[in-house]
């Protein structure tokens, strides 16, 4: 990992894609020199909210330079931030995390596993899957009939949409699909809540399936420095010795079956 | 122009410094920052086995300030003597180890492991409010303070800082103990004991409930203090709490600060330290100012 600087970037564009969820475009060299499941730390636009908000990447195009994140509103800073336009300077500290393995994927059977807000990051990752996958099969997760982003996701492989309540698609949860569908993946990329998270480790262990599953925890500093964000881990972590690792550092993705979760 | 201060006979090319805990051991931020620059390095705590901390979330942003009960997660002094110790021999900067215990016995464990290293003060931590059992216990008592102080006293190799708390009555009273018993300076303030509530879930928004505020929401209660110990002690004071700028450093430096620390703002931006030095170096040609040390507590 090259990319690591905090700078000031320029809005490209922002627009709320579903209820209380955004995406966000902004010029910067980090959108040539990240990889999918990585994040970035973007600051609200008051100094009165002195911590980075992480925030997944959606998506990179690093020949425009432009990054893309889709978030969710959830407190003062990320409101601040989606009052955002385009032109409007916004603080960025980037590029943080490990990102998925992708090589492990080569040649294999894949499933991607997205639900809710944890959407978003898949979306790249799908993307660079293709031409390293086998076949490559897509869940995304959704509380109902407003299935943001899914769309983009049809270039990259069969797409199943799923809803908690029946509106559209599959119902239920993205594991019930995938047992519905009695597709066996050999490798598993997620993002999403912890239930469903904790779901995917067991069926990877009941299917000796490989999961690599995205975390998330409040965070400070982003660069692993103040152990703020840490999770159990199976083994003594590299930091600390002590079986809590650094999601920021030595995350957010994990093996599943090297975390407590 | 001179910016090099003095503590305890360890000579700092500037009075600008890391904040433990905030810092790691300058590995995380040697991306950002030209560690060489510092004034002094000071760690985050270590304790004489590895600690695991508290339970997550240990985070929390508040206004213009953080809440942190990360409980003093470390690898012990071993692996830290091993890895961080020897990392930070490359550079030209002096080393200050924070150090913390459940008892005085455990600090003494690791004063004492630290006696032939290239660290250059210690800075014994009896003000972190994260943890049950010891670290603060001993730094709110005068009589606790004082003793622990004289007990490292006897066995440390290299000059010792007490970090005082500012969660107490009277902290000139804290830093005249610690002066009694012997200490070389006293470095504050830490945290100051703080929550927040989530309405929406009715719960903590920490598991530990309780953390430590920090961050420039912090600052005039912070000046305040250095200003209350500079006055009442004749070691040197190390200022610290919610330092962003030039100008934040300069106030604790006027209070009666011989060095500082930069601290949570290192998150907000990771420069902080090096654009402070320069900022500093800039005040002092700008008006006509020889030496920092003619500024340490000129602000009567």
């Amino acid at each position: 990992m090259s990319y690591r600087k905090k700078e000031t970037t320029t809005v490209v564009s922002q627009e709320m894609i579903s209820e209380g969820i955004f995406d966000l475009r902004v010029k910067t060299a980090a959108a040539s020199d990240c990889v999918p499941g990585q994040f970035v730390g973007v600051f609200p636009p008051s100094d009165a909210h002195i911590l980075m908000r992480p925030i997944s990447i959606c998506d990179a195009d690093p020949d425009g330079q432009i990054l893309r994140m889709v978030y969710r509103i959830a407190g003062e800073g990320t409101k601040g931030i989606s009052k955002l336009k385009a032109g409007d300077e916004v603080k960025l500290l980037s590029v943080l995390g490990n990102g998925f393995p992708l090589e492990t994927a080569k040649d294999k059977k894949v499933a991607v596993f997205g639900g809710g807000i944890g959407i978003p990051p898949m979306l790249y990752t799908s993307e660079k899957l293709q031409g390293i996958s086998k076949e490559t099969e897509i869940y995304l997760g959704y509380r109902n009939s407003d299935t943001f982003l899914a769309d983009e996701f049809k270039p990259c492989g069969t797409v199943n949409i799923v809803s908690e309540d029946g509106s559209i698609g599959y119902k239920g949860n993205v594991l019930d699909a995938i047992r519905e569908r009695n597709y066996r993946p050999e490798v598993i990329y997620a993002c999403g809540p912890m239930p469903m998270l904790r779901a995917i480790k067991i069926f990877a262990e009941e299917t000796g399936a490989l999961a690599y599953i995205s975390l998330e925890e409040r965070m400070a500093c982003g660069v692993g420095a103040c152990l703020g964000c840490v999770c159990k881990t199976v083994h003594k972590d590299a930091h600390s010795h002590v079986n809590n690792t650094r999601i920021c550092t030595e995350g957010p993705v994990f093996d599943a079956r090297e975390v407590e979760i | 122009m001179d910016t090099k201060v003095t503590i305890a006979g360890v000579e700092l090319k500037n009075p600008v410094m890391t904040a433990s805990g905030t810092f790691g051991s300058g590995m995380e931020y040697s991306d950002f920052v030209d560690i060489n620059r510092l004034g002094a390095i000071v760690t985050k705590g270590v304790a004489n086995v590895p600690w695991s901390g508290n339970p997550t979330p240990r985070v929390t942003e508040t206004p213009s300030g953080m809440l942190n009960a990360i409980g003093l997660q470390n690898p012990g002094v071993d692996v830290f003597i091993e890895r961080d110790l020897e990392f930070l021999k490359q550079f030209d900067t002096p080393v200050i180890v924070n150090v913390c215990g459940h008892t005085v016995e455990e600090y003494l464990e690791v004063v004492e492991r630290l006696a032939d290293t290239n660290a250059s003060l210690l800075e014994i931590n009896v003000s972190c409010p994260n943890v049950k059992q010891g670290a603060i216990a001993f730094g709110q008592k005068t009589e606790a303070l004082f003793d622990i102080t004289k007990r490292i006293k006897a066995v440390a190799r290299q000059p010792i800082i007490m970090k005082l708390s500012p969660n107490v009555t009277d902290i000139a009273e804290m830093a005249r103990a610690a002066e009694a018993a012997g200490a070389d300076a006293v470095s504050l303030i830490n945290t100051i004991t703080g929550m927040k509530i989530d309405i929406n879930r009715r719960k903590f928004v920490l598991a530990n409930k309780t953390g430590g505020l920090s961050g420039p929401a912090i600052r005039p209660v912070a000046v305040r203090m250095v200003y209350q110990c500079a006055n009442a002690v004749k070691i040197p004071v190390i200022g610290m709490g919610g330092i962003a700028t030039y100008e934040d450093a300069l106030e604790f430096i006027m209070a009666g600060a011989t060095a500082v620390s930069v601290g949570a703002v290192n998150f907000a931006n990771p420069y902080a330290t090096v654009e402070i030095i320069e900022g500093i170096e800039k005040y002092l040609q700008d008006t006509g100012t020889q030496s920092v040390k003619e500024l340490i507590g000129c602000v009567r």
